[in-house]
């Protein structure tokens, strides 16, 4: 992720995922706009990543995408195809190749049903082989072959969801997502729930999906230190619109709105002599210098904060030099 | 054991610290949960000290022992199935686990205060925030309604709600998750306690408005002088605003020291993978 132009040239690849001037109203008298004039284009095989502050609209647009939700205006295209057109039959058959994955793998699964249930249900769904006696065995084998490949024991089929973790579960849910062989895997915020070391292992478990199955993702997520690690590149998302696209690193690194810049400031760092300490310092005064609206509140100068910000104003400058 | 190292005197925990002894001390804390299934060992010898004006934050995973321990401290871990087996929770003299009830009623809120995770949930909907900031000052410090509601508005406007006069008289529902935070920051700090239990403050709040709270708490805490014990998995959230750091692991205390320390020179094989898994922004 150093390099600030990344081989990647999404633009020559095939669009998989087109949405031109979508726009979603919600009615009644105080009505709203909740996405409002978005047009983006995922090409095969690379990672977008959709970031934006709860109520900006991110989960309706992908609502529009999934075509859970009609839009106002505008269109959604998958693989050349507009999906406002396709006739109820040609609709589901195109849904077996946009699969998507939820923040919480909690609720996001019967916990009446067997794993194997769980995951199969998208293959009963959408695969006339799965149906009947014949299928039975059929999928007992694929699930087999889905769970290991998502690094879980395929002898676990008959078990319930309440008896894994939440890691665990969100495997199994990525199985199920796989069980069709999508193309198109929408991922909402699918290790928000998890702890840090559980979610570092289920972003290696996608990115290495990816590659082997050449899976395009459309990631969405609030925190942009997880999204660095996996997009390609990043939309972003504020009261409907999108306020910025663009490369990975051209975003994060060169942020051209306002809002970006602010999103960016605002993620904690997590090493005490860049943080906040370290901004103190720069801006001089209290938590003043740190952002811009703080609101009330106005960071008082202490004796402490004056003197600890003028040991760490060294820290920091050595730090900057030897942290990786 | 834990890993305590003496301080270095050109931190700026150590700047910010007084000599003074410790306004709460954990000492070989240990809570069993008695449950059905088992007894599940909570918290294992845990021991803790908070300095005077000092944040000490207290990371782990889910599951850790973190919050169980933070609830300790006013023994709000809901009895059964929890039982404090071991150790002392020593405030001015006190054992916190064996005050009478109507003693450590009168030390919550008013000497020890906590802020949740979910303002929301802690709120209640039916009651006008300015009220249920007010009721801290009635309750504890028997101020008149007149007197009681001129420091909840006070407090309302010292964490930067706007028009606080207005919001005063609104309900949880009409405000957002960030100025319902502050509501709570405001309900916590009203009383003036000496020490802050915050679990998680800003964990369900979005990123830009998680930095003002985060802001706010440092600001509040230079002018209180008030010791902080955070709860919280962020590391990020931890390297921004503590002093300290206890990283906990299955129930116990594997690393204490000062934050820089415990960041730049882990200690623990726990606290480096803790560490090494942790996302980081990289913008150079």
């Amino acid at each position: 992720m150093t390099t600030p132009d990344a081989p990647t040239a999404p633009q020559t690849r095939r669009p998989l995922l087109e949405l031109a001037g979508l726009r979603k109203e919600f009615g009644g008298r105080h009505g709203s706009v909740a996405v409002d004039d978005v047009s983006l284009t995922v090409a095969e095989g690379e990672t977008l990543a959709l970031v934006g502050e709860s109520g900006c609209g991110k989960t309706t647009l992908t609502r529009l995408l999934l075509r859970l939700e009609e839009p106002t205006a505008g269109s959604v295209h998958f693989d050349g195809q507009d999906l406002a057109a396709l006739a109820p039959a040609e609709l589901r058959r195109l849904r077996r190749q946009i699969q998507v994955v939820l923040q919480d793998p909690y609720s996001s699964m019967n916990p009446r049903l067997t794993i194997a249930a769980i995951v199969a249900e998208p293959m009963v769904t959408h695969d006339p082989a799965a149906r009947g006696r014949r299928g039975r065995r059929y999928t007992r084998e694929r699930v087999g072959e889905l769970l290991e490949s998502v690094g879980l024991d395929g002898g676990i089929q008959d078990r319930y969801p309440h008896e894994f973790s939440g890691g665990q579960r969100q495997r199994v849910s990525i199985a199920r997502a796989l069980a069709v062989e999508p193309r198109l895997i929408v991922l909402d915020e699918p290790t928000s729930a998890l702890d840090v070391s559980v979610q570092a292992r289920i972003l290696d478990l996608l990115a290495d999906l990816q590659q082997r199955r050449g899976l395009t993702y459309f990631f969405v997520s609030h925190n942009l230190a997880v999204v660095q690690q996996v997009a390609d590149r990043i939309a972003v998302m504020r009261q409907g619109r999108l306020v910025e696209v663009g490369e990975a690193a051209q975003v994060l690194k060169r942020p051209e709105h306002a809002y970006t810049r602010q999103l960016l400031d605002a993620v904690p760092v997590p090493d005490p002599r860049r943080g906040r300490r370290a901004r103190v310092v720069a801006g001089g005064t209290g938590n003043a210098g740190g952002t811009g609206n703080v609101g009330g509140a106005p960071g008082p100068q202490t004796p402490d904060a004056g003197a600890g910000g003028g040991t760490d104003g060294t820290g920091g400058t050595d730090g900057s030099g030897g942290a990786r | 054991m834990t890993t305590d190292r003496p301080m270095t005197t050109d931190t700026p925990a150590a700047a910010g610290r007084t000599s003074a002894g410790p306004v709460l001390e954990i000492d070989g804390l240990t809570v069993d949960f008695r449950l059905d299934t088992g007894t599940v060992h909570a918290v294992r010898d845990v021991s803790l000290s908070l300095a005077q004006g000092e944040t000490l934050a207290v990371v782990g995973e889910s599951g850790s022992g973190k919050t169980a321990t933070a609830l300790s401290v006013l023994r709000l871990n809901p009895q059964p199935p929890a039982v404090y087996t071991g150790g002392r929770i020593l405030f001015g003299g006190r054992d916190l686990l064996r005050v009478p009830d109507r003693d450590l009623g009168r030390i919550r809120g008013q000497d020890i205060a906590m802020v949740f995770q979910d303002p929301m949930t802690s709120l209640d909907p039916l009651r006008r925030v300015g009220v249920q900031v007010a009721e801290v000052l009635r309750h504890h410090q028997g101020l008149s309604r007149t007197d009681a509601h001129a420091a909840a508005v006070e407090a309302l406007d010292e964490v930067g709600i706007p028009d606080p006069e207005r919001r005063f008289r609104q309900y949880p529902h009409e405000l957002s998750g960030g100025l319902r935070q502050r509501v709570m920051i405001a309900g916590a700090l009203v009383g003036r306690p000496r020490v802050l239990i915050a679990d998680e403050p800003t964990t369900a709040l979005d990123v830009t408005v998680q930095r003002q709270i985060l802001d706010l708490l440092v600001s509040l805490q230079q002018r209180h002088g008030m010791a902080v014990l955070l709860i919280t998995h962020d590391l990020g959230v931890v390297a921004e605003t503590a002093d300290r750091v206890a990283v906990m692991h299955h129930g116990r205390v594997v690393e204490t020291g000062d934050v820089l320390d415990v960041f730049h020179r882990p200690a623990d094989d726990y606290t480096r993978q803790l560490l090494a898994a942790t996302p980081r922004l990289e913008l150079a």
